[in-house]
């Protein structure tokens, strides 16, 4: 009995290091988003044009008809320049760039993308930052598939690489394009 | 070329530490002195070459040398230059090494100060601190080697995470390291006591001292990472019970203890197993928490260097040295002598529920750490954490004992004592403190009546702690300089220590049922009240920093008669686009102002800022109180009757012999 005590320990750290092991194996990084396979937030966000309001600016109505990329990005953001070059690419090869200027100031977005480009096809500029929000914007870069019923297919945390491009989500826009 | 040899002398403590794990065992085992004495000289000899490599990468930060990654990846130009210094160790690579270094001077602390050891016992030791200096070298040097290089070398650096560049980040690792690497010291005692077999009250007196070196600088270590927290990450709280926070606290909590059950082995030669069990616990947990905030398992915000490889690398480690540790204490600890007997209320008896209430905490702690961890483990969908409701429904009740007990402790005498004895010798504290209890709470109102609890319960702690002290100095004849001349330092650290706790619980209590605030949109000249301030908004305007833009809020802060005038930043990094928010802080004795600044925004009556306000009644007693523990844990180890060589137990000789000498 006595000696049982004396035991105990040992076992119990036994059963924590299966555990521990155990939760090695997970990615805390691969965040469940609440918005895969839901229709995309409504939002309405003026445009970052030099005129009053902003110009045309852009809404969640308009992600219909054809499945584009929302792209969330500003000018104070370290992985953005290098994000950039993929983005050109991308509306290069056809596929539609939505963007969001997420807490920018529209003359810093303009300035932006006056010096690397614009890609975009359309741009809001969420300068209070509820827009992302609803997204789930956990950071600068973020970038939605949304499908041609406006619906949130695929979500990517950080800047696009040309691998993930080319890998998972040209793939992905592919067979949204194929899907009738 | 620095970094070649700073490289260098890592791979060479790393084959020294090797020499210094096995050599010293052999020596012991075979009563060879020449071997043991070994083991002093390589403890010196690791903690000069680590010594070189830490020292060669704080020069290359120093030096902006962009062609060694870590620098690169870890300060910018723009950087001032304490921090530029001070990023040696803000990053995953630079803290292992800085582990490293303490680690190894540590080792060579027990080669230099440890003449009065048994030498076999020294030599087990160094040995055992080897082991773990072993594992850690090749841990930085095969999965995370700081001097690695980058070529081409880039003009400028990426920043350092600017949360980090703070005076906070300056001292706030280096003391947490102290603290969790001097658990492996105790860690080692407790290891080499199970090979010996013995664990008695010279063992315990060579321990305590090492004991103090870990849990002082632990406490110091704690105290400043909450202030920090408090005014740099700009939540206006000062304990949030993130993983990594429980992770320093968990050591701390089971060093307390292993303090407090290290007396009664050394006083009375009992609870050996229970102290043997409680250091290989604290270190584990040292360990542990280290695994928490490299493998990425619990998402924080302390996480810096999220990697799995490196997570199975420390998990090995944490198995290989808990592992051993726990099966040799069931094997020995069974057949070691426990001890002298005592009796239900004695000074023994009163510490060992102060074992088992700290042990509880702990557990508490622990399980809502690693909740979350098991649940996934359950089922991967779960991606939980558990938040303060469960800590303060589950800690606050189970620690209000402790602290109760704690003014008792001390009033008990060893062996055995009676209730009627210690009562009448705690009736003054005692009738204080309820008398305080009920004026406060009729005061206040009942509703209010758990906080005046808490503060009644640290006027009970501080009262406890003078009566210590007042029981020493007045003797037989009155109050007498000589008696106060004559008290240990022990005395003194101990009546610090626990006055500290009774400051700090008086803090709590004043926060949780006193604080106040106010989140509103304000635009200058507007107006804002919470609890007792009144807050106007002055002005707004943008300033620029060394390498940062701020948007700078004045505010004027009007307090009962009082008027004072408070700053807060919102500044933003361009080097890495960051954002932080530096808080405008009023601090007084009764309590801090506290308004931070937020975001632009708009509600009814147009655009305006983000403006949070908070009135902290006592927040400074939670710190204090801290440093106070802290100053009581180095009042002891100044003790000089750790310096005098310990009482060596011997067989009496049969009668009729006499010694030889």
């Amino acid at each position: 009995m006595k000696r049982l005590i004396f035991i105990l320990p040992i076992i119990a750290f036994a059963g924590l290091a299966a555990f521990l092991g155990f939760g090695l194996t997970q990615d805390p990084k691969e965040l469940p988003s609440q918005l895969i396979d839901r229709p995309l937030p409504e939002f309405a966000l003026p445009g970052i044009a030099d005129e009053p309001g902003g110009g045309p600016g852009l809404s969640s109505a308009s992600f219909r008809g054809e499945p584009r990329l929302l792209n969330v990005w500003a000018s104070w953001c370290a992985a953005c320049p290098q994000e950039h070059p993929v983005l050109e690419r991308i509306a290069a090869e056809g596929f539609p760039v939505y963007g969001i200027a997420w807490k920018d100031k529209p003359e810093d977005s303009r300035a932006f993308l006056a010096r690397y480009g614009n890609p975009y096809a359309g741009m809001g500029s969420d300068f209070p930052g509820r827009t992302a929000i609803d997204l789930g914007v956990t950071g600068a870069p973020e970038t939605f598939v949304v499908d041609r019923h406006g619906r949130v297919r695929f979500k990517q945390i950080g800047p696009i690489s040309p691998e993930v491009w080319e890998q998972q989500i040209r793939p992905l826009m592919q067979q949204l394009r194929a899907e009738a | 070329m620095l970094a070649e040899i700073g490289h260098f002398a890592l791979i060479l403590a790393l084959l020294v530490a090797a020499a210094q794990a096995v050599l010293p065992m052999l020596g012991a085992a075979r009563g060879d002195a020449a071997l043991m004495a070994f083991g002093r000289s390589a403890a010196g000899l690791q903690a000069l070459l680590i010594s070189i490599a830490f020292a060669a990468l704080m020069i290359l930060f120093g030096q902006a040398d962009f062609s060694v990654a870590l620098v690169a990846n870890h300060s910018a130009l723009s950087q001032p230059l304490p921090y530029r210094l001070a990023a040696t160790w803000g990053n995953h690579e630079g803290s292992m090494l800085l582990w490293v270094l303490v680690l190894a001077i540590y080792g060579a602390g027990i080669a230099r100060f440890g003449d009065n050891l048994r030498a076999t016992l020294q030599a087990r030791i160094l040995a055992i601190q080897a082991m773990i200096s072993v594992a850690f070298l090749a841990f930085a040097l095969f999965t995370s080697n700081p001097f690695a290089r980058l070529s081409p070398a880039p003009l400028d650096g990426a920043e350092l995470n600017p949360l980090l560049q703070d005076p906070g980040l300056v001292f706030h690792p280096p003391l947490l390291y102290l603290g969790y690497v001097g658990f492996s010291v105790t860690f080692s005692f407790a290891v080499a006591a199970l090979m010996e077999g013995r664990a008695d009250p010279a063992w315990a007196r060579w321990m305590r001292p090492w004991v103090l070196a870990a849990w002082v600088p632990l406490t110091c270590g704690i105290t400043l990472g909450s202030f920090w927290a408090y005014y740099e990450l700009g939540w206006g709280g000062w304990w949030f019970w993130d993983p990594v926070e429980n992770a320093s606290f968990m050591p701390w909590l089971l060093g307390t203890a292993l303090l407090h059950s290290a007396i009664v082995t050394e006083k009375r030669g009992a609870l050996a197993g229970w102290t043997i069990l409680l250091a290989i616990l604290a270190f584990s947990l040292s360990l542990i928490g280290t695994f928490l905030v490299r493998s990425g398992i619990l998402t924080s915000v302390h996480a810096f260097a999220v990697d799995p490889e490196r997570g199975v690398f420390i998990l090995a480690m944490i198995i290989g040295a808990t592992g051993t540790a726990l099966g040799l204490f069931a094997m020995r600890a069974p057949q070691m002598k426990s001890g002298a007997l005592f009796g239900s209320v004695s000074r023994e008896s009163g510490l060992t529920i102060n074992n088992l209430i700290l042990m509880a905490l702990t557990a508490v702690v622990f399980l809502g750490t690693f909740y979350p961890v098991i649940m996934e483990a359950v089922n991967p969908a779960n991606k939980i954490s558990v938040g303060p409701p469960y800590y303060n429904l589950v800690f606050a009740p189970l620690s209000v004992p402790l602290l109760l007990l704690v003014t008792v402790g001390p009033m008990l005498a060893w062996k055995r004592d009676d209730a009627g004895t210690v009562g009448r010798k705690l009736l003054v504290p005692a009738a204080f403190a309820v008398a305080l209890f009920a004026g406060l709470s009729l005061w206040l109102g009942l509703d209010k009546a758990s906080s005046a609890f808490g503060l009644a319960l640290g006027a009970w702690l501080i009262l406890g702690a003078g009566l210590v002290l007042a029981r020493r100095w007045w003797g037989a004849g009155g109050f007498s300089w000589r008696l106060v001349r004559t008290t240990p330092a022990a005395t003194v650290g101990l009546a610090l220590a626990h006055a500290g706790i009774g400051v700090t619980t008086a803090g709590i209590s004043a926060m949780s049922g006193f604080a106040a605030e106010k989140i509103l949109v304000m635009r200058p000249g507007e107006t804002a009240e919470a609890g007792p301030l009144a807050v106007t908004m002055l002005g707004a305007e943008e300033v620029d920093g060394p390498n940062y833009r701020a948007l700078r809020a004045r505010f004027a802060v009007r307090q009962g008669g009082g008027e004072s005038s408070l700053v807060s930043e919102r500044r933003l990094y361009s080097v890495s686009g960051n954002q932080t928010t530096e808080a405008g802080i009023g601090v007084s004795i009764a309590g801090n102002q506290y308004v931070a600044i937020g975001d632009v925004q708009s509600d009814a009556r147009g655009q305006g800022l983000v403006v949070r306000i908070y009135w902290h009644p006592l927040v400074g007693w939670i710190w204090f109180g801290g440093l106070l523990m802290a100053m009581g844990g180095a009042a002891s180890l100044a003790d000089r009757r750790f310096r005098i060589g310990a009482p060596q137990v011997r067989a009496p000789l049969a009668r009729g012999l006499v010694p030889a000498e």
